[in-house]
């Protein structure tokens, strides 16, 4: 008798230890400071480069607050850290980067954001229009402020254009593909030219450059319904992507084959984001310098990443957070980033800048990058994306590309495909 | 521990000590030590486990029965997630390809971890230790070293296994879009990496195997062959089912192979060529932020799976032995 009660006070005890232990960690953070009180300390949170080193040591000077970047490498690492923030309410920076992939797909639960219209000054008309809106949530607050875009250009190769007849000098290859159907046929003329190799990486490649060239609403439409079986934007970039299945040397973007195939010249043109830049030099190699050049992508604009600043509900200075962030996207704070590492300016005045414009890229063959990447983005066109956009055009769209252009689907099955898992993709 | 041998035990008929009350608050305390001090010593492993293991998997119970979005609302819904499952293509999928890279990886692997334990065990072998040693290695390599080596191997167009197939007149194998190769690629990183480790754990059970009955059977003079069927395997049956279900377990659990074998792609394979549950469990719960609850039904699900094979396993490899 003793010994069960004995026994089942123990247990009452270890439950009553552990779930005092999850209750510990389940609360915590309730010592919000005063209101208008000045932090001691805000933290940025950014992955990749965004070149704010040194605008932050300007505004620790000018305000006297000090503050931390915390950056993570890697974009696959930082979304996991933001939902961990998110769902236990604690550990976010008071300013986050959210890339676009990110924002949308965060705009489900705005509340975790603050409104930053009634804490900035009205900038509404200072950044490029679409991206302005993009950093909306759907119950209409502002959940972002713009500052980098990556639009769109092709890196191709010189030396191999050469062998193969092709002109090199990028206005003229620019010249050779307007439009798509143009760009097949360099494709073709190309592998004859050069008996038989393909001129891009991958089809999928081809696919994200088209999207976003459609001015037309995607896999949902503006209610957020899944509309991917019916959409003619949709529809229009897969027949795109279909048709240059036989200039494809079939390596799909971050697979050892395409990471390989820039040294190993398996393709001689790959569609470049202005960040993309930096991967293409990497892959190349040193040997491969001054090799490399920069033209027009083939039927105007296009748009791949690019982010905005956020400022999560649960941090403790929304006031001062949002002053900081209005601060690194403005005018001058992108022209300073872009000379740091490269992101490309949203700022109307940025955009319009001298430095900016004037920008060349020692790698690819001193070309005007400023100059072209400036003038893509006047091009994009503003597109409603729908929550689980990126799930879509990744883990459906572009899966089913990829199992057309590996042979594993008729094109047929592989459109069934995209149907069936862009409606468990998209869910949300 | 010395008090539980000195120490009188606690019947109320012990004398009364003498020189009156002022010894007894020591006895007690030296009885509350005898009682409980036992448990404090235990306590650690309980605590941790309770706190990292137990809680986990009760609130994993628990989100499981709860449409769960992981940064938003949560609203409770019984077992729907545990219905759904069982109409979702998808999940059977995983499932089918867990135990296709399981069968790939597990009986190879063990049979020849149980030939290369029986060729170590043999007392006529040289350089015993640096063979021990030796086939031990790769279990110390880090599984994402493995992994991504591995995946170099397999390229389609640069890669070691292709360029040596050429030589032999077969042509480019897509090694990751296909089923049966990339079954074939994963499981042969698992055997790589656990091929040793096998055998030395079925080394040291054919090791605590008295030396005396295979001297008896030689002298009634049964061969090496039949030593090992008749004495070695039957006596080996503990420790085989010790790793039959540690393998199993393994097996059932594969993910990190698979994920950078997909180049960290989560769903493995254009059309899901070789999504296993755990990462089918990742992509719902932690990819997939509205599903999170899903997930959880996933892991559950997971989870009965391998308590429903380690079972089999238990039984099957016993009835055999028999």
């Amino acid at each position: 008798m003793s010994l069960t009660t004995r026994r089942s006070r123990l247990a009452a005890s270890a439950l009553a230890a552990i779930t005092a232990v999850g209750g510990l960690a389940a609360c915590g953070n309730d010592d919000e400071p005063a209101a208008g009180e000045k932090p001691s300390k805000l933290i940025v949170e950014t992955f990749g480069e965004f070149g704010y080193e040194e605008l932050i040591k300007q505004y620790e000077k000018d305000t006297g607050i000090k503050i931390e970047l915390r950056k993570t490498a890697q974009l696959g690492e930082y979304r996991p850290k933001l939902v961990r923030y998110l769902a236990t309410g604690k550990g976010a920076g008071d300013v986050v980067a959210l890339e676009e992939g990110i924002l949308n797909e965060f705009k489900s639960n705005p509340r975790n954001w603050v409104d930053l219209a009634p804490l900035v000054d009205d900038l509404s008309e200072d950044y490029l229009p679409w991206k302005w809106e993009l950093g909306k949530a759907p119950d209409g607050r502002l959940m972002g402020l713009p500052t980098d875009v990556g639009s769109l250009a092709v890196c191709y190769r010189k030396d191999l254009f050469e062998a193969a007849g092709l002109p090199t000098e990028r206005d003229e290859v620019s010249a050779l593909w307007p439009d798509w159907e143009s760009f097949l046929e360099t494709g073709r003329a190309y592998q004859e030219g050069s008996g038989g190799k393909a001129l891009i990486d991958s089809i999928t490649a081809v696919s994200d450059a088209s999207l976003f060239q459609q001015g037309d609403d995607l896999f949902y439409d503006k209610e957020n319904n899944i509309i991917a079986d019916t959409s003619p934007a949709v529809k229009a970039a897969w027949d795109t992507a279909i048709s240059m299945v036989d200039i494809s040397a079939k390596a799909a973007t971050w697979s050892p084959e395409w990471s390989a195939g820039f040294k190993q010249g398996s393709f001689a043109a790959t569609f470049c984001p202005s960040w993309m830049l930096g991967i293409v030099a990497e892959n190349s190699g040193e040997a491969n310098k001054g090799k490399w050049d920069v033209a027009a992508v083939p039927g105007g604009g296009g748009n791949w990443g690019g982010s905005w600043l956020a400022v999560p509900e649960q941090s403790s200075y929304h006031e001062e957070a949002a002053k900081l962030a209005e601060f690194l996207t403005n005018g001058t704070s992108q022209v300073e980033a872009f000379k740091a590492k490269g992101p490309l300016p949203t700022h109307l005045e940025a955009l319009q800048d001298e430095t900016f414009l004037s920008y060349t890229n020692e790698y690819f063959s001193d070309a005007p990058t400023g100059k072209i990447f400036g003038e893509s983005v006047s091009k994009i066109e503003p597109i409603h994306l729908g929550p689980k956009h990126q799930a879509v055009k990744e883990n459906a769209f572009g899966l089913a590309l990829r199992a057309f252009e590996n042979g594993q689907a008729s094109e047929d099955e592989a459109w069934q495909q995209f149907i069936k898992d862009a409606q468990i993709q998209g869910a949300f | 521990m010395s008090h539980s041998t000195t120490a009188a035990p606690p019947t109320p008929a012990a004398p009364p000590p003498p020189g009156g009350t002022r010894k007894r608050p020591r006895r007690s305390l030296a009885h509350l030590d005898i009682k409980y001090s036992p448990y404090l010593y235990i306590a650690p492993f309980f605590l941790i486990f309770g706190i990292f293991g137990l809680y986990p998997m009760l609130r994993t119970l628990w989100m499981s029965l709860h449409d769960w979005d992981m940064i938003g609302d949560r609203t409770f819904i019984g077992l729907d997630n545990y219905t759904r499952l069982l109409s979702d293509d998808y999940f059977w999928n995983a499932l089918v390809n867990t135990f296709g890279i399981f069968a790939l990886s597990t009986v190879p692997q063990l049979l020849l971890a149980l030939f290369l334990a029986n060729l170590l065990n043999r007392t006529l072998l040289r350089a015993k230790t640096f063979f021990r040693m030796a086939i031990f290695i790769p279990n110390v390599v880090s599984v994402a070293a493995v992994a991504i080596v591995f995946g170099m191997l397999y390229q389609r167009e640069y890669g070691l296994v292709n360029w040596l197939l050429g030589f032999v007149g077969i042509d480019q194998i897509d090694w990751d879009g296909q089923t049966w190769s990339s079954w074939t690629a994963i499981a042969s990183m698992v055997n790589w990496r656990w091929t040793g480790y096998n055998t030395l754990i079925l080394l040291a059970g054919m090791q605590a195997i008295p030396r005396d009955l295979y001297e008896a059977a030689e002298i009634d003079g049964a061969g090496q062959w039949r030593q090992f069927w008749r004495i070695t395997l039957p006596l080996l049956r503990p420790t085989f089912i010790f790793v039959v279900i540690l393998s199993t377990i393994g097996g059932m659990q594969l993910f990190t192979e698979p994920l950078l074998f997909a180049n960290g792609n989560i769903i493995g394979g254009t059309q899901r060529d070789f999504q296993t549950l755990a990462m089918y469990m990742y992509e719902m719960g932690i990819t997939n932020l509205n599903s999170a609850g899903y997930g959880a039904a996933v892991a559950w699900a997971l989870f009965m799976i391998i308590g429903l094979m380690s079972l089999l396993n238990f039984v099957l490899v016993r009835r055999a032995a028999k």
